[in-house]
Parts: structure tokens; C-alpha cells; sequence
């Protein structure tokens, strides 16, 4: 920025205050203009083509794990599912770039990254069937519990992660959310936090053009969400969401930067969701097909193809066989989710305190009442052949 | 007057006078050295000390790490505390004032709240909320709200408040403790009340959830806590003159609530009134003056009546003394009870 000169403007010409100093140098933070990508560029030739393939089978079994759970949505087994369709490459790369030490903080689009990691795909839908709020133990799994309200899992991310540094221990927190979430005030509370604390955390922003129907456009003015991230202090790097390698590159420098106590990192993955919000809404009345047209030949699974069949690492047997393997992850999780889950409904008063309350324990005692009432009912419904 | 105490190990001590606000930070501070994973994160908890000085010295006694002055954003220190006490520590927040936690509300309900109950009891979250609260100290606006009746309202959460300098160390020590996440209100008008207390042999406390008698009385029970329990004190003393003996109940915990020990009370005396200084609509008035109605109205010589602050945001210091409820109220309202069906 320049001065206007004006005639006599030298005895003007203001001076900096004293307290003043830039604090850092905002150039390494930017993200570059355009989303890194790997697939298709010279970059691959340094991947290792064993991950392309585990890449390539888990975003097979997650594209069927998306289709199936719709599915069940249909059959009325789940209240609610929101797909990651046409995002499974940011969820799978989330899921494996992390070490077991490690904890992961899925917003509730992510069931596709908790499963990637490991966790029991019918656990993992408890909160989406409706019987449990979280079906797993989140300290056994190093997930949290998947997070509905926009953001707020972030700080916790945060406070994980720099609880884990001050023990000492080697551990890094990669925290999920999608584009509506970063114009929420814990999105911009727990970067700063991060950013103070130098906490071992990725913040991984799933830009998937949509906020329900709100479009990115309306959601912020920055020049990309990545570039969030200088104002905090921190780098921002963006990448092509649908490029799993790519996604899995840039999430892995990020984290190895964590755990070299560096600081934090925000990813802003550019992706698209294929399907509406949730099952619940109608995605004709905010996006145009010729979009979902342009993404569709963008998608994750056949960019990853196309790459590896190109080079002759997979052929029709290989596909075969992945499409197979997630064949019968679907069938196993049919199976399973048409089993009427067993409900207990004194459980309701069991985890609200370590110990029940008097309050709680008279209500208790007067839901097991009722229950013995029905109880009672039945049985003589059932011996007078009612 | 000074007393002496005797510790645990037998040597006998000089009680002297302290105030609530050094048995408070003495709490913290033996918190802290008990249990290494006892954090305290804030803002101006550090270097400052706090703006009422809880803190004073503990970054200085256990370093930056576990009395950590923190960005200026509640939400942020409450949902950067949920993390830490998911991985195995004991977070204690100050919350600077009473209408400066509002911003934290949605960690407070959606996570702080429900963690335990979300997880199938697989990840409770051992948090104390410190939240200075009430009025009296002449504090413009945004510094003397009185909120826990959103506190109580919230299920999961226990809601604690200390009227006396032996509570103030006992209970917040307890709070610490719990294994559940503990609101603890701390009446800022009290901060700088004294009472003879020795750290070194603290009285023994009630556990979290247990109601004290502090005045016994036949003629009727007054149900306070917190701010109001001298304002109760000095209300039931002013009665004597009048021939009255007023039994006083100092709740301690709002959550849980004791029902037991009110109600004992009440029924012994039939004639109940509840003094709080938060809003008496949708307060916590409301609340115990139904448990009380429910349990005790075969027992009951008039309606139970409450005295509270008015239904008006918190007003400007100048008028704040026309708002809380004083000793005339108070003693109005037991007027009040000598109540006859006709009249």
C-alpha cells in the first residue's frame, strides 16, 4: 500500500504505532490458488500403488456402504441418513491417514470415515437408527461421538489434542466439518485455540458446495475456506476433495506437521455432494443438473479407476473382486439392521449422572411401575387368547 | 474470635478470619496439587490472578500448563475443556461473570450436559464451571445476572452454590471431585464474607446435594441459598422479635435437589417461603415451591410464597437495592403465612 503524495504530505505521513509488528509472515500460510491434485498429473508417479489400491477398494465398499444406508432409510430401519456420495475420498483418507494413537472427530455426514477406521458399520448407525445417541465407545475407538450440531466438535478437537500434548503423548486430532460449519462461531473459536495453543490438530473443511440448500457463495466471501486459515495463523492448503490420493497426500503432511508439534493445519477439501442433504430434502429446487453433471464426471471412485487401470494395476478381476468384498459388507449390514434393535427403557435413567439422583430415582421407579402395568396387561391379554 | 482447629494428623491450628474468595482459590490450589490432572483455564486466570484474584498464584505454583490464561471466547474455553476431560483431565473454568458464559451455552447443553448419556455412560466429563453470579457489588450491566434457573432446567448437569466460606472450600473441592460435569455458582456479594476457617483443617463438609439446616425455627422455614442465605439469617433474627422463630434451609445444591431435608422442614413448621434474587417467573422459586406443595400439603398452614428478584433484566447498580430481595421482604412475606382461609 502506498502513501498519496500529496504537496507537504511528508510531515504527515503517519508512522506505525508503537506496539506494532506484523506477528508472522502471511505468505507461507496462503493456500494455493488452485486445489492440489494428484490423479492424472506427474505427481502419482510417486504414490505408492499399494495405497492406490487400498484407496481404491475402500471407496468401493464406501460408495456401497452410502447406497445401502439410504437404502434403509426407505425400508424405514433408519430415521435419517445424510450420504457422502460423491465425497467417500475425503472420508476414506480421513479415516486411514491417522495412527490407532490417534483420534478422529466426525460431523454427522462422516459414519463413512468412522467405519473406514475401523468401527462396526451397524454401531456406527445407532444415532441414525434412533435406539442409541452413539452405539460405541468412543475411548475404545478414538472417535468421538458423531456431532449434529455444526462445529462444536472443533473445540473439542482442540482441547484433546492439547490435553494429549501436555501428557506427553503422541497423539493428533483430526476434526471434521462440512462448509456451512465453518461460518459458525466454534469453527473460528477453536482455530484460534489451535493456532494459540500450537495444538496437534487438522481441521479437514468438507467444502461439498451446499449447506442443506444454502450454496457457498452465500455462506462466505472468502476467496476459498482454506484461506480462513492465514487470519489464524495457521497454513491453509487447498485440494481436489474427489482426488483420494491427493486428499490423502495433503492430510498426511498436515498431520505429520502436527506431530511435530508445528501446529495446526485447515484443509478445505473441494468436493460435492451427489445426493440431497438428507433423505428428507429435495435437492431439484436449489442445484442444477448440468452441475451435478460436471461432478459426476469428477467423480472419486472412477478418477481412482480410470488412474489405475491406465497404468495396468487393476484390471476386471481386481474391480471384481472389490465390488464383491463391498457386496457383502452390504449384505451383512442388511442383515443386521432388520433385526429389531433390543431397547431397555430403564436405560433412560441410567447414564444422566454417575449416580442417580433422588429426582431421578423416583422417576425411575415410577416408569418400572408402568411398565410392570403393561407387563401385567399382556400377560392377561394373552391368557384370555386377546 | 479466633478458634482452634485440629487436623487430621492431631496438630492444632489458629482458625482466623477468611474470606470466601480465599477459600475458594485455597480449593483450587489444593485441587490442583492432589491431582495432576486438575486443570484450571480461563480468561485472566493466569498472570492476573482472575478479576476477583480466585486464582491468584496458581500459574505461578503450577505453571502455565494447568492455569492457562486462554483466548477470549467461552465457547472455546468450555468446548477446548470437553476435550480435555475426554482425555483423562479434570478441567475447572472460570467463566469471568454470570451474562459473559451465555456465549458457551450450546457446549454447556449439547456436549457438557449430555456426554455421559450420549456415550452409554462410556465418557463422563469431570468439568466445574465456575461462574461468579448475582448481584449487590454494584456491577453495571452483563455482570450481575443470576442464571441458574437455565442451569437447572438443563438435565445432566449439577448446579451447585456455597453461602458460607466453609462451603466455598468444601463443595468446590467436591466439585472438583465429581466424576459429572458441576455448575458452580459463586455469589460474587459473598466473595469478600469472612468466617473463622483454617486451610489446614477445613470443617468437614456436606457431600453435593444435601440441603444444611443453618437456623432451627418452629414457626415457619425459609429456603434459600447462596446470595440470600444472610439476607434469610438476619431476617429470621429480626423475627424474634416479633415471637416468630423461622427455621432456615440453605440448599447448597440446587441439582440434585434435597428434597428430604425441606421437606422434613417444612413439615415440622407448615409454613414455607423461597428467597432467591434471580427472577421469580420460571425461577427456581416455582420449582420448590411445587416439590414443596406436593409432598407437605396435608402439613401446609398457608401457601407456599416466594420472595424474589423482579421480573425485569438485571437493573442499573443504582437501583439494584430496590431490585434484591431484603430483609423486609422476607419478613413481609412471613407476614404473610399467618394466613386465614376467609381472608
Amino acid at each position: 500500500m502506498t502513501v498519496q503524495e500529496l504537496p507537504g504530505a511528508a510531515a504527515y505521513r503517519p508512522t506505525p504505532p508503537p506496539a506494532w509488528k506484523p506477528i508472522t509472515d502471511p505468505a507461507p500460510l496462503l493456500p494455493d490458488p488452485e486445489p492440489y491434485r494428484v490423479l492424472g498429473t506427474d505427481a502419482v508417479a510417486d504414490v505408492d500403488p499399494e495405497l492406490l489400491l487400498r484407496l481404491h477398494a475402500e471407496l468401493v465398499r464406501g460408495r456401497r456402504y452410502n447406497a445401502q444406508a439410504t437404502a434403509l432409510t426407505k425400508q424405514g430401519r433408519l430415521a435419517v441418513y445424510p450420504s457422502s456420495t460423491g465425497q467417500e475420498a475425503c472420508e476414506i483418507a480421513a479415516a486411514l491417514v491417522l495412527e490407532e494413537r490417534d483420534w478422529l472427530f466426525p460431523s454427522y455426514r462422516d459414519t463413512l470415515a468412522a467405519v473406514a477406521r475401523g468401527l462396526d458399520p451397524v454401531e456406527a448407525l445407532t444415532l441414525l437408527r434412533g435406539d442409541r445417541h452413539t452405539g460405541y465407545d468412543p475411548r475404545e475407538h478414538r472417535i468421538a461421538p458423531l456431532c449434529t450440531p455444526l462445529a462444536t466438535q472443533l473445540p473439542h478437537a482442540v482441547g484433546l489434542a492439547h490435553a494429549a500434548r501436555l501428557k506427553g503423548d503422541d497423539v493428533v486430532a483430526l476434526a471434521m466439518v462440512g462448509d456451512g460449519g465453518t461460518s459458525e462461531g466454534d469453527f473460528h473459536e477453536a482455530l484460534n485455540f489451535a493456532a494459540v495453543w500450537k495444538a496437534p490438530v487438522v481441521f479437514f473443511v468438507q467444502n461439498n458446495g451446499f449447506a442443506i440448500s444454502v450454496p457457498l457463495a452465500k455462506q462466505t466471501a472468502a476467496p476459498s475456506l482454506a484461506h480462513k486459515a492465514v487470519g489464524y495463523g495457521m497454513p491453509g492448503r487447498l485440494v481436489d476433495g474427489n482426488d483420494a490420493a491427493a486428499v490423502h497426500q495433503v492430510l498426511s503432511e498436515a498431520v505429520a506437521r502436527a506431530r511435530r508439534g508445528e501446529g495446526p493445519t485447515l484443509v478445505e477439501a473441494v468436493t460435492y455432494r451427489m445426493e440431497a442433504h438428507t433423505n428428507a430434502d429435495d435437492a431439484t429446487r436449489y442445484r442444477v443438473d448440468s452441475e451435478v453433471e460436471a461432478w459426476k464426471a469428477h467423480d472419486p471412485v472412477r478418477l481412482l479407476e480410470r488412474e489405475l487401470t491406465g497404468r495396468g494395476l487393476l484390471d476386471d478381476e481386481g474391480l471384481e473382486q472389490a465390488k464383491e468384498a463391498a457386496e457383502r459388507m452390504a449384505a451383512a449390514l442388511r442383515d443386521r439392521m432388520n433385526a429389531d434393535p433390543e431397547l431397555a427403557p430403564m436405560d433412560l435413567f441410567t447414564h444422566v449422572y454417575a449416580e442417580q439422583t433422588s429426582q431421578l430415582r423416583e422417576q425411575a421407579a415410577a416408569l418400572r411401575a408402568e411398565l410392570d402395568a403393561e407387563q401385567d396387561h399382556d400377560e392377561q391379554d394373552a391368557e384370555a387368547g386377546r | 474470635m479466633t478458634t482452634a482447629a485440629v487436623t487430621a494428623d492431631g496438630r492444632r491450628t489458629k482458625a482466623k478470619p477468611a474470606t470466601m474468595a480465599q477459600a475458594l482459590g485455597r480449593a483450587l490450589r489444593d485441587s490442583m496439587a492432589e491431582d495432576p490432572t486438575v486443570h484450571v483455564l480461563g480468561e485472566d486466570v493466569g498472570t492476573l490472578g482472575g478479576v476477583f484474584r480466585i486464582t491468584d498464584g496458581l500459574a505461578k505454583e503450577f505453571g502455565d500448563d494447568r492455569c492457562t490464561d486462554t483466548p477470549l471466547a467461552e465457547a472455546g474455553i468450555l468446548g477446548a475443556a470437553v476435550g480435555m476431560a475426554m482425555y483423562g483431565l479434570r478441567p475447572v473454568v472460570e467463566m469471568q461473570f454470570d451474562a459473559f458464559a451465555y456465549p458457551a451455552f450450546e457446549q454447556l447443553m449439547s456436549h457438557v450436559a449430555k456426554m455421559r448419556n450420549r456415550t452409554g455412560g462410556a465418557m463422563p466429563l469431570p468439568i466445574t464451571v465456575r461462574v461468579p453470579y448475582g448481584g449487590g457489588i454494584g456491577g453495571v450491566e452483563h455482570h450481575s445476572d443470576s442464571s441458574e434457573a437455565y442451569y437447572m432446567a438443563t438435565p445432566g448437569l449439577h448446579v451447585v452454590t456455597p453461602a458460607t466460606v466453609d462451603d466455598a472450600y468444601g463443595l468446590l473441592r467436591e466439585s472438583i471431585a465429581s466424576d459429572d460435569p458441576v455448575i458452580f455458582l459463586e455469589p460474587k456479594r459473598l466473595y469478600w464474607s469472612k468466617a473463622d476457617w483454617s486451610p489446614e483443617a477445613p470443617a468437614p463438609v456436606e457431600p453435593i446435594g444435601r440441603a444444611v439446616v443453618r437456623r432451627s425455627g418452629r414457626s415457619a422455614t425459609l429456603i434459600t441459598y447462596g446470595p440470600s442465605l444472610p439476607v434469610c439469617l438476619e431476617a429470621a433474627e429480626a423475627a424474634v422479635a416479633e415471637g416468630w422463630e423461622l427455621e432456615v434451609v440453605d440448599l447448597r445444591s440446587l441439582v440434585p435437589f434435597d428434597d428430604e431435608t425441606v421437606v422434613a422442614s417444612v413439615r415440622r413448621t407448615g409454613r414455607a417461603v423461597v428467597v432467591h434474587e434471580s427472577p421469580g417467573f420460571g425461577g427456581p422459586g416455582g420449582e420448590i415451591a411445587a416439590r414443596i406443595t406436593e409432598r407437605c400439603f396435608h402439613h401446609l398452614e398457608a401457601p407456599v410464597l416466594r420472595v424474589a428478584g423482579f421480573d425485569i433484566p438485571y437493573p442499573p447498580p443504582m437501583l439494584e437495592r430496590h431490585h434484591l430481595p431484603g430483609v423486609d421482604r422476607v419478613l413481609d412475606a412471613v407476614a404473610r403465612l399467618q394466613w386465614e382461609a376467609d381472608s
